[in-house]
């Protein structure tokens, strides 16, 4: 892995990628790296722009907020529309295969993913796209340990959900139609 | 209670800031002496949060006990800080009309909705009166004052019947011309397990009285005793008679758990689960 | 009281209808990490900066806090409602800011360590009390998540703006001390400090943070409670009588104690009596006040420093920009500009000697700030001209000074001074 890695997670509030942010940096201090995660968000709690970025290090981190990302991953169209420029060239791009339609022209590696589909058909709920989706981000990319995300995840999550963030977790990690493009 | 009365016991100084006629010198006396009917040898167990106003200057700093005189209005929020630290304290609040049912008007409802169990003793005397004869929230409609040179065009505030509807336990409204029954509503709002209220209407002669013709004490304790209604009699009376009346009497009287019954339960629940 | 609508009285069948909820039997378990206990060692936790804050606070001994809710301080009154009645301390929402300073203030004297949180909006509500509580020398602990100002401004984005209000806000003579932590580490350590200054000085402190630092979340490492430092007030003797000034920071009694205490926001003297008129007493009360901290101020200065005697270019900042510095350091090099920096931790009493120590080995200082030039003329005052002193200040939309900015601005400067 290389020696600082930074991550931009983006969609709408309430798709819950502020804490898919947060459990990404819990991991990886799980694994003894060095993480910062910082948000952004408006005023209201559902339906705006949201973002959460994360980056993680081998060495204590300075500046906090991401400006170039070496990997995106965006849970709507607008998310993507909006934060594409900012991904490195030759980075990895992670959509949500539902919500976002479109993918520009890219020299991305592009993944898209259906987790809010996996979410709803075997969650029975959306609001386990995040997971899923983290799951996909660590299976590509190998950012942070799978044990360490799970402890994170217990260490992040509302108790009556643990297990079904643990399953949406496990079931984004064991993807096999994840396909480049 | 063998021992007889005097004021003094209670008093850091004798030497005391009110102007002559004055009726914060009547409601001084009959809280010292509800303190002293109730048995109260010192006023060791008391804390005196009073703000900005005459009626500040009652408890501080001439009760002699921990007095602490806050910013403008801001007596009772003192007050809810002191009261849930040190639930076994006598916490009391005194504040004129501005102080209390003006600039801290919020905090009055507020402690009353929590059923913060402190004492408000709220003098209310129609008129800012240490900065001169200004109008107050409860200056009567048409009353002529250094803010209001053609009158006053509002209509005054009813603190108690406020302090009622926002969940007190205890609330009474005496005037300075029934001392006894001021004294016995303080005793019975001490006694309380709750937020108690005691509006006690007061004279204020030199600020008030002068410009609305009503010269000297005398004139205004003469004036409240004729005005005066009480709540029985308030209750036959039509509307119109009752403009211009000062309904006195004991408001509500009930008991229910207190702010810091529920806090400290609260925290005893969350010790026993961490 | 002279108009009624008529005599119905509020009855008691009010009561029976009104809603009252037993207290709840059933609370819940925190969901982050395991709330921290005495025996706890040595732990490092993934915190957002006002968590880190709350704990701190804790950690400090604070048992009592009085907030009301507003971004982006609002989670550190949420996590203390949690972890306060834990450890058998208090919090409460109170009905403003204002009151939420007075609650404050009143479990001070009551003895309790005791805190509140707010952002720019409520900090300036809190004004008059924070005035009060220097006055009457009342040990608490403001905190200050700054956004984006004036007015509401714009809320959810972080802002730097509030420094002079902070220095300046209370209406006369007064000194402040405020700490400006730049990570989640920091807002658990000086919020400590914070608590530690406040109960030794006997003085209200303002721990003046911002969004971006408050709400990032990073590795922290609590220490072993007993291996922190932790200050309480001085409590009188039995027999004393003076708790307002016969030393420069008297002993503080509690109420209750017996020792019939008169505190008041009027002028006052070392008994605490009050002497409105008198030149003498007003004098040596505020010029004791203000010298306490004045005097204390090599003790209250804390800074980070890099290259001060050597550097072609200096760098002050604190707060969420100084995370830029260290980065800007490095790219300076490839552009052959020595650079140096002073990260304030403590930015009131404002820590002349060290930027005057800088000013005189440097070409220029760069003050980087997320607002419109505050600390930039406390700077240029400070050097009293000996060397150029250029701001870098940038504000909107949250958006901190990049490495690169600083760089550029550093570059541009130092080279038309060739």
């Amino acid at each position: 892995m290389p020696r600082r890695v930074e991550i931009r997670i983006t969609g709408l509030g309430g798709q819950g990628v502020v804490l898919a942010g947060e459990i990404l940096g819990r991991a990886a201090v799980y694994d003894g790296k060095h993480a910062v995660q910082t948000q952004s968000y408006g005023a209201e709690a559902r339906g705006s722009a949201a973002r959460s970025e994360v980056i993680i290090s081998d060495e204590k981190i300075g500046f906090p907020k991401v400006l170039k990302c070496d990997i995106l991953v965006a849970m709507s169209q607008s998310a993507l529309d909006k934060h594409l420029k900012d991904l490195k060239a030759k980075g990895t791009l992670l959509t949500d295969e539902d919500s976002v339609k479109t993918i520009p022209k890219t020299n991305a590696r592009v993944f898209r993913v259906p987790a809010t589909r996996i979410a709803e058909t075997e969650l029975k709920s959306r609001i386990y796209a995040n997971v899923v989706m983290l799951g996909a981000v660590i299976t590509i990319t190998n950012l942070v340990t799978k044990e360490a995300t799970e402890k994170a995840i217990m260490n992040s999550v509302p108790e009556e959900t643990r297990k079904s963030n643990l399953e949406g977790f496990r079931k984004g990690m064991m993807q096999e139609f994840i396909y480049p493009i | 209670m063998t021992e007889k009365f005097s004021a003094r016991k209670y008093l850091r100084y004798i030497k005391l800031p009110f102007c002559q006629g004055c009726g914060g010198l009547t409601v001084m006396n009959c809280f010292l002496r509800a303190v002293h009917e109730l048995s109260h040898k010192d006023l060791s167990t008391f804390v005196f949060c009073s703000g900005i106003g005459c009626a500040s200057w009652i408890p501080s700093p001439y009760f002699k006990a921990d007095s602490i005189h806050t910013t403008h209005g801001r007596s009772i929020p003192v007050a809810t800080g002191v009261k849930l630290v040190q639930p076994n304290l006598n916490v009391v609040v005194f504040g004129g009309d501005g102080d209390l049912a003006g600039i801290g008007l919020s905090h009055l409802i507020h402690a009353a909705r929590r059923n913060l169990n402190i004492t408000a003793i709220m003098v209310n005397n129609m008129i800012y009166g240490m900065t001169g004869g200004q109008v107050a929230p409860t200056t009567p409609l048409g009353a002529e004052t250094t803010t209001t040179p053609y009158g006053n065009s509002e209509y005054p505030l009813d603190a108690t019947r406020l302090v009622v509807a926002a969940g007190a336990s205890y609330a009474a409204r005496w005037t300075t011309a029934h001392h006894t029954r001021l004294k016995e509503g303080m005793k019975k709002a001490l006694k309380t397990k709750g937020f108690a209220f005691i509006e006690a209407v007061s004279q204020c002669p030199t600020a008030f009285g002068r410009r609305v013709g009503l010269k000297t004490a005398a004139d205004m304790l003469r004036w409240f005793k004729e005005n005066s209604v009480s709540i029985e009699e308030a209750e036959k009376m039509a509307e119109d008679k009752l403009m211009r009346k000062i309904v006195v009497g004991e408001f509500i009287h009930r008991e229910f758990p207190t702010f810091t019954d529920t806090v400290y339960e609260v925290m005893r629940e969350a010790r026993n689960s961490a | 009281m002279f108009h009624f609508y008529e005599a119905e009285l509020i009855a008691a069948h009010r009561y029976k209808h009104r809603l009252y909820l037993k207290p709840t039997t059933k609370i819940p378990t925190p969901k982050k990490e395991a709330p921290m206990t005495q025996a706890a060692p040595q732990s490092t936790h993934f915190w957002q900066g006002n968590e880190g804050c709350a704990e701190g606070a804790i950690a400090a001994g604070c048992r009592f806090f009085a907030g009301y809710p507003i971004t982006p301080a609002t989670e550190i009154a949420e996590h203390l409602a949690k972890r306060l009645p834990q450890v058998g301390g208090i919090a409460i929402q109170m009905e403003d800011e204002i009151a939420s300073l007075g609650a404050v203030i009143g479990a001070s004297w009551a003895g309790a360590k005791a805190m509140t949180a707010t952002s720019g909006p409520g900090f300036s509500l809190m004004q008059e009390n924070i005035g009060y509580a220097f006055m009457t020398e009342t040990p608490c602990v403001i905190v200050n998540i700054q956004r984006a100002g004036p007015s509401t401004g714009q809320a959810t984005k972080c802002g730097q703006g509030d420094v002079m209000q902070t220095r300046w806000g209370t209406h006369g003579d007064h000194a402040m001390i405020a700490l400006s932590p730049n990570s989640v580490q920091e807002m658990y350590n000086l919020t400590i400090r914070a608590f530690n200054l406040a109960e030794r000085y006997r003085t209200p402190v303002v721990l003046l943070a911002d969004e971006i630092i408050a709400h990032m979340r990073e590795e922290i490492t609590t220490p072993q409670l007993k291996e922190i430092e932790i200050v309480d007030r001085k409590k009188p003797k039995r027999t004393e009588k003076t708790f307002f000034g016969s030393q420069d920071i008297p002993p503080m009694p509690a109420v209750g104690e017996g020792y019939n205490i008169p505190v008041t926001g009027s002028t006052h003297n070392e008994t605490g009596h009050r002497y409105t008129a008198d030149p003498i007493v007003h004098r040596k009360l505020v010029e004791r006040l203000v010298g306490k901290i004045e005097r204390n101020a090599d003790q209250l200065i804390e800074y980070e420093g890099y290259n001060i005697d050597e550097c072609e270019a200096g760098i002050i900042s604190y707060g969420c920009t100084s995370r830029a510095i260290y980065e800007t350091v490095e790219l300076a090099k490839k552009e052959h500009i020595k650079t140096g920096f002073i990260r304030l931790k403590t930015i009131w009493p404002f820590p002349d000697r060290v930027i005057q120590r800088m000013a005189q080995n440097t070409k220029a200082l760069f003050v980087a700030e997320m607002n419109l030039k505050q600390l930039f003329y406390e700077v240029k005052r400070a050097v009293e001209g000996t060397v150029s002193v250029f701001p870098i200040n940038k504000i909107g939309g949250g958006e901190m000074i990049t490495p690169g900015e600083l760089l550029s601005e550093i570059v541009r400067r130092t080279r038309n001074l060739d």
